[in-house]
């Protein structure tokens, strides 16, 4: 028996590199020599800053994913992407309204989708990318904002937009059109945020600020949830 | 009877009057509406060109969702797509149309659409609720009205998408006359008139407002000069460019005189004794409501 580890060729940006199987993109990646300062985040799939795309071995598509979520595989091709340049409209939320004319105005391009749904095949969240742009071309916030909920806003779908659509910057103004004006207020945020602005939870903050990591870590896995 | 339905963009945001009264008069002849659980944009306007096939993805894959309606139980053996929307109903047609006649596209398509779960097969069908109310009868629709419309003349207009081209129209292009056969069962008297199936200028109302308030001033001129009190249409552009451009209109030519116009099923409902909530005439430019009542009809 021998404890060699097991080792699977990649090409990352066309170079052949020998990396640990079972390792993720990332860590292949790093394992080949490159340090990666963009296009890296959380490393626990939560971020969304570390988009991929590669292609398996034997396989002509072209797949996107998070590069600290995705596994290696023999003879796959690497590239990350560190940052996409998609355009981001400025606007004032409480300028606004939670209706289509919003959309129009700040999102033009999403009245050009044609329902080819490659978004919603690049999508590493599994999101329904298509059909929240489509709820957003019917004017319908609440559900576009439901829809793209799970988004980290890796900006795949934007890369591979044939229509241009900046889908994952229009789902984040679904949300945030969602949460100031349409959902429903809950009384209990009210009050929480009333009871941090009066220092009632200055103590345990402070504490939690000078806790080590393990400490930490160890707290919030074992954190109580009350629910009323 | 249930049926599956395509509700449209427009009928969700601006045209939401059009949508309310179609689905509550339906109901009242035995039409349940099943909206399409999942939905996308039409497509609208069919693409024409040989080689471009990726504008037929929207429409055909709108009739996917009515084969995954049939096999999750949601309508039973009904294969048949109902449309309010005009525009949605051409749109779809004709892609429908042209994929059952070029097999090539077709597979093109579905392979295209591998994350569906089903391949379409062609075998949907696109129906307009006019077409629909025609087959039930139009003595199902005399036999609901509760509030006479008598007094009211109504000039139907058609425009192109209902019509054009022949093999999608639901009647015949020159001379059709499903819209006055409807009018007719409401109580009320069709108007004969000469631009019942002029365009009305279509998207030209975007980029080339000009144009549209003339064939607005020549359509609408017409409609009056013809006797019409009200004109009824059963598509959203249509109606934007008819009645909320007769501010435009209006500010060329003073003299112009405004004259309501409404979708078909808003006065469906008001036949129907149906509540003011549900006829939706605030949701017109021109709100019919004083010339209705002026013609003793109560809303």
């Amino acid at each position: 028996m021998s404890n060699k580890q097991e080792m699977v060729k990649v090409f990352i940006m066309g170079e052949a590199h020998e990396v640990p199987a079972g390792s993720t993109i990332i860590m292949a990646f790093e394992y080949a020599g490159y340090q990666l300062k963009k296009g890296v985040g959380c490393r626990e799939g939560f971020c969304g800053a570390c988009a991929t795309v590669y292609r398996e071995k034997g396989n002509y598509k072209l797949q996107g994913g998070l590069a600290c979520q995705t596994v290696v595989s023999d003879g796959m091709s690497l590239v990350q992407i560190p940052f996409v340049p998609a355009e981001k409209p400025v606007y004032d939320m409480d300028k606004i309204t939670p209706d289509i004319n919003t959309i129009k105005e700040l999102f033009p391009t999403v009245f050009r989708c044609v329902s080819c749904n490659t978004c919603t095949k690049a999508c590493p969240q599994d999101i329904q990318v298509m059909d929240y742009i489509q709820a957003l071309k019917q004017g319908n916030i609440a559900k576009a904002a439901d829809l793209s909920f799970d988004c980290i806003r890796c900006g795949l779908c934007a890369l591979r937009c044939p229509a241009e659509i900046v889908q994952y910057n229009a789902g984040t103004l679904a949300r945030r059109l969602y949460g100031k004006y349409l959902a429903k207020k809950s009384p209990e945020l009210k009050n929480r945020v009333e009871e941090i602005n009066d220092g009632k939870y200055k103590k345990e903050i402070q504490e939690m600020k000078e806790m080590d990591r393990t400490k930490l870590s160890e707290k919030y896995y074992t954190r109580e949830i009350k629910l009323k | 009877m249930k049926i599956p339905y395509y509700p449209g963009c427009t009928l969700k945001s601006t045209a939401k009057h059009f949508e309310i009264s179609a689905i509550e008069s339906a109901k009242k002849i035995g039409i349940e509406f099943v909206e399409l659980p999942r939905w996308n944009c039409c497509g609208v306007v069919a693409s024409l060109a040989d080689d471009d096939i990726m504008h037929n993805l929207a429409p055909v894959r709108n009739m996917i969702r009515v084969l995954e309606m049939n096999r999750d139980g949601l309508v039973k053996d009904e294969k048949r797509l109902l449309t309010l929307c005009s525009m949605c109903f051409n749109t779809l047609s004709r892609a429908n149309n042209r994929i059952k006649k070029k097999s090539d596209d077709l597979d093109i398509l579905n392979d295209f659409m591998y994350k569906e779960d089903i391949d379409y097969d062609g075998s949907v069908e696109i129906i307009h609720f006019l077409e629909i109310i025609q087959e039930l009868g139009f003595d199902k629709i005399e036999k609901n009205v509760k509030k006479s419309l008598s007094n009211l003349k109504i000039a139907p207009y058609y425009g192109c998408m209902l019509l054009r081209p022949k093999d999608v129209g639901i009647d015949d292009p020159e001379r059709p006359t499903i819209f006055e056969k409807f009018i007719t069962s409401l109580s009320a008297k069709p108007v004969e008139w000469n631009n019942k199936n002029k365009c009305c200028g279509s998207f030209l109302t975007v980029d080339n407002k000009e144009i549209v308030v003339e064939l607005g001033n020549d359509i609408l001129t017409d409609a009056k000069n013809s006797g019409a009190d009200i004109i009824v249409t059963s598509c959203p552009l249509c109606a934007f460019n008819l009645d909320n451009r007769q501010k435009n209109i209006k500010a060329k030519y003073p003299e112009f005189k405004e004259i309501p116009v409404v979708y078909f099923t808003q006065l469906m409902a008001l036949a129907f004794g149906l509540s003011k909530e549900i006829t939706g005439f605030d949701g017109n430019f021109i709100n019919p409501t004083k010339l209705l009542k002026s013609k003793n009809i109560e809303i």
